[in-house]
């Protein structure tokens, strides 16, 4: 399976070992060619507002919006918010979206970094690609002045909510959005749900 | 389990997502703005920027805090901003303010001669600058999340960001070769703490995000940064003081993220207007020089 990385800014180093490790090829998605012949693609954390404008400047966005459109998407934190249909908290002027999640994101909804948390969640998904160890789809996420999911629409599934229910993880279809960052740790269960779960199935 | 705050992860994860950025020195709101439209990663709130603090000469100290939070308000990017190298309680008020990083920095006049900040009792993550590995994780062991190459700031000379930038990376190379009892003497002779230096060892880089600073003025200067090896780079007086903030602003961007890619890098280095004047390191005299600064 060829797994492309958004490589504009952003931690992509992380998510493309995590996909070595699971025997993907991982490649670098820096300019519109870089998305030909892709089986999925993952858009980092990182700062969205810099992403945007990357992708704005060579090009990129219009050719996401149609991939995102039919093929498989996962976004961490940032690309959680650009592949979001409506984002709030956004910097003055707005910022460029690629879309396709039908659901409202906020854009620090915990705050700034002192607020930055690490917390065991529920993530019931994960139970279908879970370690014999650990049955129940608990995962220790990893928020960094994380946005979080305010509104979804009919066709979205929720992934993760946090204990107080904040939605953190939601699908829909072949689109994987979660506000924290599998990236940052050693857990590999949300790497492996996307390329079986939606990748092998696209 | 509860929610946790201010741990090393969450801070050295903010940092990991700063990486194949650009963060920008500036000294109002409107700048921040200009820097966060021009794709800036996070900004750097400052009274003076490096190259006014060596023309104007005396104390440089923290900036007015009411300077930063009038950039927090303008930009939805993270905001950093300088304490003196020892003055820990500049850093609480930083810390109390909401800045998103703290950077240890020599550009300021220190506030200590023998001692930094003890890092690891705030909850807002640090960036220390170094000239060598020694330095570095001297900072890492005091609890910098994130480390930058000083270069020598203010000048728009690369020079130095060059040296140091050779002196950790090469460093690392030749601890990569080591024998195990040659890294307890390597150890003791650059002043590090033994279990940072096996874990850098063993990683085969810093065990934190490492950017340049320090003199860097073109769009070719970031790209030269990049490919000896940094995770990004800060640009201080380079973007502010040139002829075209924003035009260069956006170029240094593009220029990071795609910094193997030389046609783009010369679409980008053209008609930018004039560059920072800048100082040659060489012609700074003795005291002059900020990166000695930093024990």
């Amino acid at each position: 399976m060829k797994i492309g990385v958004l490589a504009l800014q952003g931690a992509f180093r992380e998510h493309i070992a995590k996909l070595n490790v699971l025997g993907a090829t991982a490649t670098e998605v820096r300019l519109p060619a870089d998305l030909d012949d892709l089986d999925g693609l993952i858009i980092p954390g990182g700062e969205s507002t810099t992403m945007g404008r990357l992708a704005q400047s060579y090009g990129l966005v219009a050719p996401l919006a149609t991939f995102s459109r039919s093929r498989p998407v996962w976004g961490t934190c940032a690309g959680l918010i650009l592949l979001s249909d409506r984002a709030t908290g956004q910097k003055k002027g707005g910022q460029p979206l690629i879309g396709g999640l039908d659901v409202l994101v906020d854009r620090n909804y915990f705050g700034r970094q002192v607020d930055s948390f690490e917390v065991d969640l529920e993530a019931p998904a994960l139970a279908t690609a879970a370690r014999p160890e650990d049955p129940t789809g608990s995962f220790h996420a990893i928020f960094i002045r994380a946005p979080a999911v305010l509104e979804v629409g009919p066709a979205v599934e929720v992934l993760a909510r946090l204990p107080d229910g904040v939605i953190v993880g939601v699908r829909q279809g072949h689109l994987m959005g979660v506000a924290f960052h599998p990236e940052l740790g050693s857990d590999l269960r949300f790497h492996r749900y996307f390329l079986q779960n939606i990748c092998a199935n696209a | 389990m509860e929610r946790s705050t201010g741990t090393f992860t969450v801070k050295s994860g903010l940092a990991d997502m700063l990486k194949g950025g650009v963060i920008m020195d500036v000294t109002n709101a409107e700048q921040a703005r200009i820097a966060e439209e021009a794709g800036a990663c996070a900004v750097m709130a400052l009274e003076r920027v490096p190259a006014d603090i060596r023309v104007q000469g005396g104390v440089a100290r923290m900036s007015d805090p009411q300077k930063i939070i009038e950039i927090m308000e303008a930009v939805t990017i993270p905001v950093m901003a300088k304490a003196r190298i020892g003055h820990f309680v500049e850093a609480q008020i930083l810390e109390a303010l909401g800045v998103d990083f703290i950077d240890e920095s020599e550009v300021l006049t220190p506030a200590d001669e023998a001692h930094h900040i003890n890092k690891w009792e705030f909850k807002v993550p640090f960036v220390c600058g170094c000239r060598n590995l020694g330095e570095a994780l001297r900072r890492i062991g005091e609890g910098a999340a994130m480390i930058r190459t000083k270069g020598e700031a203010g000048t728009g000379d690369v020079v130095e960001a060059v040296r140091h930038a050779r002196a950790v990376i090469g460093e690392i190379r030749r601890l990569q070769t080591m024998a195990p009892e040659e890294m307890f003497t390597y150890a003791k002779e650059i002043g590090a703490p033994y279990d940072l230096v096996k874990m850098t060892a063993a990683l085969g880089r810093l065990p934190v995000v490492n950017f340049a600073a320090g003199g860097v003025a073109t769009p070719a200067d970031a790209a030269l940064m990049m490919q000896l090896g940094v995770d990004g780079v800060f640009v201080g007086s380079g973007i502010f003081k040139s002829g075209n903030p924003a035009h260069r602003a956006q170029a240094i961007v593009k220029a990071v993220t795609h910094y193997r890619d030389a046609r783009i890098l010369a679409e980008v280095s053209r008609n930018l207007g004039e560059a920072m004047v800048g100082r040659t390191v060489e012609s700074l005299a003795e005291g002059e020089r900020i990166a000695v600064r930093g024990w």
